[in-house]
This record gives structure tokens, sequence and C-alpha cells, in this order.
């Protein structure tokens, strides 16, 4: 998602530009008006993010700390909502860091394997599958979530980011601490994971 | 171009900006090969499902209720960090 925006071009909506200004001036009315409007959204990304119910509120609450602490340098150049998303995505990795890990499936079992005559040894089958009305049903939204939660830990977060969470592929490296190619092949790779865990779901002949 | 070149380049394909004669290799590998066209239909479905997965849709349960006792804290430690 490439922000066009104009850098300082304030693009801020009358209504927010009025809770904006009280909660620089300090209202404590105000503060607790942008917790109740936006804390539901930015709970909803963290637990996306974490998976755990506590970490995602201790995300949530390290993101409004932040955002309150730097609100005098929030300029309007995007939504306040879209300013409190990338805070909010930033704290949720933060606590992600500082979980330990769990040991996890390696991607190398779920991505193509070739023959020696270069073709896949599992050749792809045409699927059924047609999401604009497939993801209307809420048992195939929940096999796309548990199958995305089963990719192991990075390439699950680059997946969130980009396809989910709408950030481009600079501002996710960026949060990652990574390069933008290292950002590409990982979302490839994630991909392809993620088709592979869905693919006995959507093969021909398996609806 | 072979199965493996044309899976492994394939993001490159659908989202880069690859040159003419570049995209003029995969696509006549896609005429030749079903398999990379089956590939390529799944692959493409599965962004899809993955972004529809998480999007707000008639029946997709609500997002979860902010707790009380969250934006209470919330607003304690502000109070306490100025």
């Amino acid at each position: 998602m490439e922000d066009a925006t104009p850098r300082h071009q304030s693009v801020i909506a009358p209504d927010e530009a009025g809770l904006l200004a009280r909660i620089k001036a300090g209202d404590s009315d105000a503060f607790e008006a942008c917790v109740r409007t936006y804390g539901r959204q930015m709970l909803t990304v963290a637990q996306r993010v974490v998976r755990n119910e506590q970490d995602a509120n201790d995300a949530v609450q390290d993101a409004f700390l932040s955002a309150f602490k730097s609100i005098n340098q929030f300029q309007g150049q995007s939504r306040l909502g879209t300013w409190l998303h990338r805070i909010v995505v930033n704290a949720a990795l933060g606590r992600l860091r500082r979980r330990q890990r769990q040991p996890e499936k390696s991607i190398e079992d779920l991505l193509p394997h070739f023959g020696e005559d270069e073709h896949q040894i599992d050749p792809p089958v045409p699927w059924e599958a047609t999401p604009e009305t497939n993801v209307q049903e809420k048992e195939t939204r929940e096999l796309v979530q548990r199958s995305i939660n089963q990719l192991p830990e990075i390439y699950r977060i680059v997946l969130l980011l980009r396809d989910i969470e709408g950030l481009d592929s600079e501002e996710t490296a960026q949060m990652l601490g990574t390069t933008v190619a290292v950002v590409k092949t990982r979302l490839h790779r994630a991909h392809q994971a993620l088709r592979s865990l869905l693919d006995p779901h959507f093969r021909r002949g398996n609806l | 171009m072979n199965c493996r070149e044309f899976t492994e380049f394939l993001h490159e394909y659908l989202f880069g900006n690859l040159p003419v004669e570049e995209r003029a290799e995969f696509d006549k590998h896609l005429a030749e090969c079903p398999w990379c066209v089956a590939y390529l239909d799944s692959y493409q479905k599965t962004i899809q499902l993955g972004q529809a997965a998480y999007s707000q849709s008639a029946d997709a349960p609500p997002p979860a209720d902010v707790p009380e006792e969250l934006i209470q804290a919330i607003l304690s430690a502000r109070s306490r960090a100025t």
C-alpha cells in the first residue's frame, strides 16, 4: 500500500482534528475518547500478531503510551487511525520478540519439491476454490486462519504485515529490521507454504 | 524456463516490474505447462483467501471489545507518565 500523500499535507478528518488538538493540549477526556475509539481496532491487530491475550493487551497499552508520548510529532500526514495502526504493529512485534521462541515447523517441508526433470514431484492439481464465495463460509475463514498460524513465525509475520495489515515492503522491512529483498523472498515463501497447507482442502475432487 | 524457475520467480512475475522479454519467458512456459497454470491459479487464490480470511464480512465474528480494565490501565499509566 503506497502512500501517495505529499509530505506535510494534512489528511486528517475534521472530527479527528478536534480530538487530536485536545490530546495535544493534554485533555484527559480526549485521551480516554481516543482509547475508546481506536482501542478495539488496535486490539484486533495486536491479537493477530501475538496470538496471546495478555501480550496483545500489553502491546495495546505500550502502543497508546508510545503514541501519547510522541503525539506532538504527529502532524496529520495520515489518518490518526493509520498512525496508531503502525504503532500497535510495532508494539506487538516488540512483544513477540520478547516472548520465548517456540519450536516450529520447517518452511522447507511446505515448499514445492522438484525432480531431476525440474517438474514438481507432486504435480499441482487445479483448485475448485473460488475465494469470493468460499471465504464467506465460517469454516473456510477458520481453516485459512489456522493455516496461516501454522507458518513458521518469520514467514507468518511478513504475510500478516503485507497481506493483512496492508503495509508495503519498505515499511515491513523497516519494522522487522531487515531488507526489502528479504521481505519479498519471505512473502513468496509464505504464499507457497500457505498454498501447500490449503492444497489438500481445495484441490479438485476434494470439495 | 522450467517449472523450478517458474515457481521460484513467480512472485516477481505477478508483482515485480519484469522486463517484457522476461515476462514473455513466463508466458511461454505457461502456454506449455498445465501444472504451472494450476500452480499459478492456486497461488493467486491462496493470497486472496488469506486476505479475505481476516476481512470484515457479514458473518465474521465481531472484533473483541476492549476490556474496561485495559482501558483504565492505559489511562492510569498515562497519568503516571505525565
